[in-house]
């Protein structure tokens, strides 16, 4: 029976001990076994639970705004009318500035920590950078409001205004807190997780790859961008679609800067209002079923686009890893 | 080993967390409306010294919030500035009394520089709010304000993205001075707002204000005040340009009709010195307490506020509630059933 | 003609370093940023009052946040209680028992519910707990908590499990020890550091969530010593604190913040000082 010998298969895909140990005989073995199965479990009972609760909570809402709830844009807890679509919007649109504005910077920094920066450099900066994820959303929030935005409202904005307010992005009142400024809060916080991941997923190229294409007379970009990046493609994207799934459920942060307000607009100075936001901001207070109910189902459908992206974040990293493990030998 | 000793740390953590202050109280959990926080929380911190084996946990988020929690039985006493609708009321498990401790000033605070004192009146005010009046130098508020000139500046509008008595009291003002408003957007304690940004809670409005030159915002008058914010001088019903203070609050309560279960709106008193955005605040409490011993110290509690209490809310600004009024609801807490 | 070329793609590469050394500059700027304030801001609140008194009446000044502090151990521990046995039994059965494909699918599961956003956990406990018992808890705050640790328990577990040896394993099997002493006594022993630095990179994580206390914690402006009430936190009380209109309360919440990240980064250093040497994925 041959045993994996790769040391990286070693870590990554190792067959379990239970392959070729002898199967549990007496009963505390048995008994541990099934303890461990019970709280290994535990993860599949979870997310059903939380779905269960989130459609439990919400059916009402469900079944009487049916698909209307994505697509109607009005919020009148007044009237109960509930409509999602101001909310959908607010948290593509700063997911996507968040991307726009991460995404460069994180591969290009994971670029710097694989490929140019000198060794001593190296570990500190990891360690920068992984404490710059340490920090929780709240205070990343507290810093938004009294040190970015105003910033943001005496300096970057109306700079902005003036030389881009041709365009419908830029243009209208200027307020501090405001779909912008919620995107590059939510860039803030999910540099570190989409930098780490896409400096693993570089630092598991192989180096033959690399020494190849120097072989070939590449220059060091040219070396990084046709050997490196273009074998860590899925890797990289799954990388940024695991950033996107952070950045669709960045609650405390967004909801101190962005301004707080369902509404569709086209200027980015004007405030918005996220799916997670909406809950931070109201649930307590849903003075009808219907209205808890239909934060219920914001959280739902909350729910649903996050396990979506991280899915397919995950597939996506599977496959450069099954993609590596089937390659070329080291 | 190591997990074991770092797991029994955990648990004499959480022992010592217990154990921290040693005798034992009982808590009395509340929460709602953000305009009556300040002397609430006074309240609170006094009476602690008065009973010490009791401690009122109040929460201020919002007067929605305050009906919310306690239809849904999750605190002990809700407070609320907008009363509750017939309709929520009917939803309760059992008879939910309104309990009217103080009235107050919805003021109207801004951010401009210089801060200047401003007047304005309501078709003003529901002009900025609807939306249709964009700029500090338009024509209607200069009118208003002669001597003072006003930049050439966009008008952040603020109100609250919560459900707010602040803003019951506020929107029913705005519905009985412009038909407009009354039409479009309505009075409640959450509203569509046509414009602007919302802050949470009272304190949240003014921070924002605060925070933002050119913002507009209403918030009670103790926030204005602890943060030093100006205010403007409203027109009231009977054409008087009047300032939000104790007694222009309690010349607007005088005139209120208040029926018996304390249901009322006090908004664009008739009276020369009554101020026109002023409300009352009331405590949500079951006429059928469910833990008896809770019930009792609650009841001491109201008692208490409704004698000694209302003394602390002048210093504070508010208006305590006029003698005829306060024997009225001291009766009807004597009808809490324990 | 190709000397041209030659230094034209050497420019290119040359601006293309620049570009990437910016980049990682431009990421660690929000830190130093954020640092800067939190220093400047809260060390000067930072006073024994901070650490002792309670929180005073809206609007008057002074006051502390001791019972934001002690709430917070008090949460955390309820979570360990919750997510440290399930966690590390959990992954105790993925690295040692199972068949590929159902440990792939638990490894997966495990994977995405890491990514659920907090606040999330926080509706799931108040539908399941605070309206059942009709009244938010320290409890209910804990049980989030712990079910966010779970997941992010159960991962590390079972890396650092994989690592042992096999040889350790045949080696005990060999001299006639049982299947589940083998692994509590041998191989969970052996990987034991490995286990504490998980349960504590969770802590970390853990520490500064605030989203999911907001309906199940509520928070408390005193002392509380009862698991079925309300409970203050750290980071809720920040929260409430920073949108505030109030000058005091805005410094109180650097300082709050100041301590909260002082306590993250001393555990993430604990870690780093247990890890020496060896890699580990801090997401």
């Amino acid at each position: 029976m041959a045993i994996a010998i790769s040391p990286r298969a070693a870590v990554a895909e190792r067959a379990p001990a239970a392959r070729y140990m002898k199967p549990p005989r007496r009963w505390a073995d048995r008994a541990f076994r099934w303890l461990t199965l019970a709280m290994a479990l535990a993860v599949i009972g979870l997310i059903i639970l939380v779905g269960w609760q989130l459609a439990v909570g919400s059916h009402l809402a469900v079944s009487r705004f049916g698909f209307r709830f994505l697509t109607s844009s009005t919020w009148d807890p007044v009237s109960e009318q509930f409509g999602a679509l101001p909310f959908i919007y607010g948290t593509a649109v700063s997911s996507l500035i968040a991307l726009i504005i991460a995404v460069p910077l994180s591969i290009a920094t994971a670029i710097y920590l694989t490929e140019l920066a000198p060794l001593w450099i190296r570990q500190p900066l990891v360690s920068l950078i992984e404490m710059l994820a340490a920090i929780p959303s709240v205070i990343l929030g507290l810093w938004g409001i009294f040190v970015m935005i105003p910033w943001l409202r005496a300096h970057a904005f109306p700079w902005l205004k003036s030389a881009l307010g041709w365009t419908p992005f830029f243009n209208g009142p200027i307020y501090g807190v405001s779909m912008l400024a919620g995107g590059i809060i939510i860039a803030v916080m999910i540099l570190p997780i989409i930098t780490s991941v896409a400096r693993e997923i570089l630092r598991s190229v192989p180096n033959l790859q690399r020494e190849a294409a120097y072989a070939l007379g590449a220059t060091r970009w040219e070396v990084t961008r046709i050997a490196v990046l273009s074998y860590a493609k899925n890797g990289l994207f799954g990388a940024v679609i695991l950033g996107l799934g952070r950045a669709l459920g960045e609650t405390m942060a967004v909801t101190m800067v962005i301004g707080n307000t369902p509404q569709i607009k086209a200027s980015l100075f004007a405030p918005g209002y996220t799916l997670a936001s909406v809950i931070a901001n109201e649930f307590t207070e849903a003075t009808t079923d219907i209205y808890l109910q239909a934060l219920f189902e914001i959280g739902l459908v909350l729910f649903g686009i996050t396990i979506l992206a991280n899915l397919i974040a995950q597939l996506l990293l599977k496959t450069m890893k099954n993609a590596m493990t089937t390659r070329a030998v080291q | 080993m190591r997990i074991g000793t770092l797991l029994i740390g955990l648990l004499g953590l959480s022992a010592l967390g217990l154990a921290a202050d040693a005798s034992a109280h009982m808590t009395i959990n509340g929460a709602g409306a953000t305009f009556p926080y300040p002397i609430y929380s006074k309240w609170f911190d006094e009476y602690a010294k008065v009973d010490p084996s009791v401690r009122f946990n109040y929460q201020s988020i919002g007067s929605g919030g305050g009906q919310k929690q306690i239809l849904a039985q999750t605190v002990d006493f809700g407070a609320s500035d907008g009363p509750m609708s017939d309709d929520n009321l009917s939803k309760a498990p059992g008879k939910l009394i309104h309990i009217p401790t103080v009235a107050g000033a919805v003021v109207i605070s801004y951010n401009l520089p210089g801060n200047p004192s401003l007047k304005l009146d309501g078709e003003t005010i529901a002009g900025i709010y609807l939306g249709n009046i964009k700029k500090w130098n338009d024509a209607k508020i200069t009118a208003l304000n002669s001597g003072t000139t006003l930049p050439d500046q966009d008008i952040v509008v603020v109100h609250r993205s919560d459900g707010s008595g602040t803003s019951f009291i506020f929107t029913d003002y705005l519905s009985k001075v412009s038909a407009d408003w009354k039409s479009k957007v309505g009075s409640n304690t959450s509203v569509s707002w046509p414009t602007g940004i919302g802050g949470k809670g009272n304190e949240g409005v003014s921070g924002q204000v605060k925070q933002t030159e050119g913002a507009i915002g209403y918030v009670e008058l103790i926030y204005a005040i602890q943060n030093k914010m100006p205010y403007a001088e409203l027109k009231n019903a009977d054409g008087n340009f009047v300032k939000p203070t104790l007694e222009s609050v309690t010349a607007a309560m005088s005139t209120a009709q208040i029926p018996d279960d304390f249901r009322f709106s006090m908004t664009n008193a008739t009276g020369a010195q009554s101020y026109p955005i002023a409300g009352a605040t009331w405590l949500l409490v079951y006429e059928q307490q469910k833990d008896a011993a809770k019930g009792k110290k609650l009841v001491e509690f109201l008692k208490w506020a409704l004698s000694k209490g209302e003394d602390m809310a002048k210093q504070l600004d508010y208006a305590p509630l006029p003698d005829e009024l306060r024997d009225r609801v001291l009766k009807r807490v004597d009808e809490i059933k324990l | 003609m190709k000397a041209h070329r030659h230094t034209r793609r050497k420019i290119i590469s040359a601006l293309a370093s620049t570009l990437a050394t910016v980049a990682a500059l431009l990421v660690i700027a929000p830190l130093g940023l954020v640092f800067y304030h939190l220093l400047v801001s809260g060390i000067g609140s930072i006073n024994w009052d901070f650490f002792t008194h309670l929180p005073k009446p809206v609007g008057e000044v002074g006051g502390g946040m001791v019972n934001a502090i002690v709430g917070s151990g008090e949460l955390l521990a309820l979570a360990a209680l919750i997510g440290v046995p399930v966690g590390v039994l959990g992954g105790v059965y993925l690295a040692e028992y199972g068949d590929v494909r159902m440990n792939a699918l638990l490894r997966f599961v495990a994977d995405v519910l890491n990514g659920v956003p907090s606040i999330i956990w926080g509706v799931v406990v108040y539908g399941l707990i605070v309206l059942r018992f009709k009244s938010f808890s320290a409890l209910a705050g804990g049980l989030a908590l712990g079910l966010m640790m779970i997941p992010l328990i159960m991962r590390t577990t079972e890396e650092v499990l994989l690592l042992v040896p096999n040889g350790y394993r045949e080696a005990s099997l060999a001299l006639g020890i049982s299947r589940w002493k083998t692994i509590v006594h041998v191989v969970m022993k052996t990987a034991s550091q490995g286990i504490i630095t998980g349960i504590l990179l969770a802590f970390a994580r853990v520490a500064g969530e605030t989203a999911p206390l907001l309906f199940t914690a509520f928070g408390n402006r005193f002392w509380n010593h009862n698991l079925l009430e309300p409970i203050a936190a750290l980071p809720l009380q920040i929260f409430t604190y920073a949108i505030s209109p109030y000058e005091d309360w805005h410094r109180q919440a650097w300082a709050g913040a100041l301590v909260l990240v002082v306590m993250i980064f001393l555990i993430n250093t604990v870690v780093r000082f247990l890890t020496r040497g060896r890699t580990v994925r801090v997401l």
